[in-house]
């Protein structure tokens, strides 16, 4: 038996297949996995996401040491609450876990990592802080739900008070913030509006309860992937682990190199990488019948290179897939499907965003 | 648990046959083969006239899960195929035993029914898994 969230019952109860998720037992699907997909795209849906860890961190120099941890710079976080994608690197630039990290102030900082790197990141954590005036917290009273979707504004405004929903109205994207018992933040990995939702675990159950009889869709693990993957959002463990950098896994963006002066763990790698040159990650889009998926190789003009994670795109009709190639790939490449070469165009990695196609 | 009706026959690769009493056989493939694909999102069908040995792969069902193929569970000639797949592969999953179905075989030699597994012993099958 594996970890169990605070809704364990309430997943069994709404019907889900619950599967292993690294250690944790976790729904799968409610039922259909593209009727999940679809609602999301459509209305509104629901995730459990309480397996995620959350980490706080505080202390006079909680800025320097997360400067120092992150490949990201937090110091370009100016505003209260505001978010920012990131990665924690390992002395190889290799990816021990990419992360959003919130900005309270100076001295107080919210990390959001994933679960199935959870004991590592928090070894990590705990060794690279150990040299830096701070507390870290891994809050685990804590659950989260991520509710995704055009309707999301709509749907939180019936579980909260006028006056809890008045201090989240309007919020930008990417930013998080304290209302009540609840941590409010308008993050996802779906590419659809939305909010993640950290809540007390005590209250958790309740507030489950309130979405869905607000006639939101419990969502899985099924759809999440899916999302995601049409988004163009990584997975960690799939398209990103401690043997690859961020320059390999079109998080570059994430790496502020500047200013020039800013140490982090695994910059040295990163700038010797980023001379030498190195392979990317790109998107796939293949029209005819078929489903490209994780491992199968890829044959791009100046080499070979492996989708990375692969699915049918219920928004789309067809299949996508992220892929990690040689630098020098050309607009189409072929991908060894059953034992056949079949040809697929090469696109950046993102192909859905608000209910659109944007390929 | 999954339904697996008598009145079928089963290959223990997961196809059900449904003898329709004039020497042909209509094949799908049970409900428990849908749970474990999930939801399906093509289904390859083999063309109307090909001849077909018991055991070949002559149909592929891909879910989001996996592509996965499908065994003719008796040697004979494609009749029929269940061409509204093409645009509601979902049809699989929600009514594997009736709409869902994927072709209809004339069989060379009826009694290779015999070979096949009656609804117990299928759901024995599964149990082991």
């Amino acid at each position: 038996m594996g970890s169990k969230t605070p809704l364990y019952d309430a997943h069994v109860k709404a019907g889900a297949k619950m599967v292993d998720f690294h250690g944790w037992d976790m729904p799968l699907n409610y039922g259909s996995q593209i009727e999940e997909h679809h609602a999301v795209r459509r209305d509104c849906g629901v995730f459990d996401v309480s397996h995620m860890t959350i980490v706080d961190v505080e202390g006079p120099q909680a800025q320097a040491f997360l400067r120092y941890l992150l490949a990201n710079d937090v110091a370009k976080l100016k505003t209260e609450g505001k978010a920012q994608y990131t990665s924690m690197l390992n002395e190889n630039g290799g990816v021990i876990d990419d992360l959003i990290v919130y900005h309270f102030s100076e001295t107080s900082y919210r990390m959001v990592v994933n679960s199935a790197t959870r004991d590592r990141d928090l070894a990590w954590i705990e060794k690279v802080a150990a040299d830096f005036d701070v507390t870290t917290k891994e809050r685990d009273d804590m659950g989260m739900l991520a509710l995704q979707g055009p309707n999301a504004a709509e749907k939180i405004q019936k579980v909260l008070s006028s006056e809890q929903y008045a201090e989240i109205d309007g919020m930008k994207p990417f930013v998080g913030k304290d209302v009540g018992d609840y941590f409010i933040a308008t993050t996802g990995y779906t590419g659809e509006k939305g909010y993640e939702i950290v809540v007390p675990a005590s209250q958790l159950e309740t507030l489950w309860n309130q979405l869905l009889e607000a006639d939101v869709a419990p969502c899985g693990l099924g759809a999440r992937d899916t999302l995601r993957l049409e988004a163009g959002m990584n997975l960690y463990g799939q398209d990103m682990d401690e043997n690859i950098t961020p320059l390999e896994a079109n998080m570059g963006w994430s790496v502020a190199f500047e200013p020039a002066d800013r140490d982090f763990i695994g910059r040295k790698a990163l700038e010797q990488k980023k001379a030498e040159g190195h392979d990317k990650l790109v998107g796939l889009v293949m029209e005819e019948k078929g489903v490209l998926r994780h491992g199968q190789k890829v044959t791009v003009e100046g080499g070979e290179g492996i989708i990375t994670s692969g699915t049918f795109s219920p928004t789309l009709g067809f299949s996508v897939a992220m892929a990690r190639v040689p630098a020098s790939v050309g607009d189409t490449a072929d991908v060894e499907m059953r034992k056949k070469q079949v040809p697929v165009k090469v696109v950046k990695p993102g192909f859905v965003r608000n209910g659109q196609s944007v390929l | 648990m999954s339904n697996i009706p008598a009145d079928l026959k089963y290959a223990s690769t997961h196809e059900w046959v449904r003898d329709e009493g004039d020497g042909t056989f209509t094949v799908g493939i049970s409900e428990h083969a849908q749970e474990l694909l999930g939801d399906m999102v093509f289904v390859e069908l083999p063309d109307v006239g090909d001849k077909v040995e018991t055991g070949d792969d002559i149909a592929v069902a891909e879910s989001v899960k996996a592509a996965s193929d499908i065994y003719a569970p008796m040697a004979g000639e494609i009749v029929a195929v269940n061409e509204d797949l093409e645009d509601a592969p979902e049809t699989v999953n929600n009514d594997s035993y009736g709409d869902g179905w994927l072709f209809r075989i004339k069989a060379d030699d009826s009694s290779e029914l015999e070979n096949l597994l009656d609804a117990n012993a299928y759901e024995a099958s599964i149990d082991e898994d």
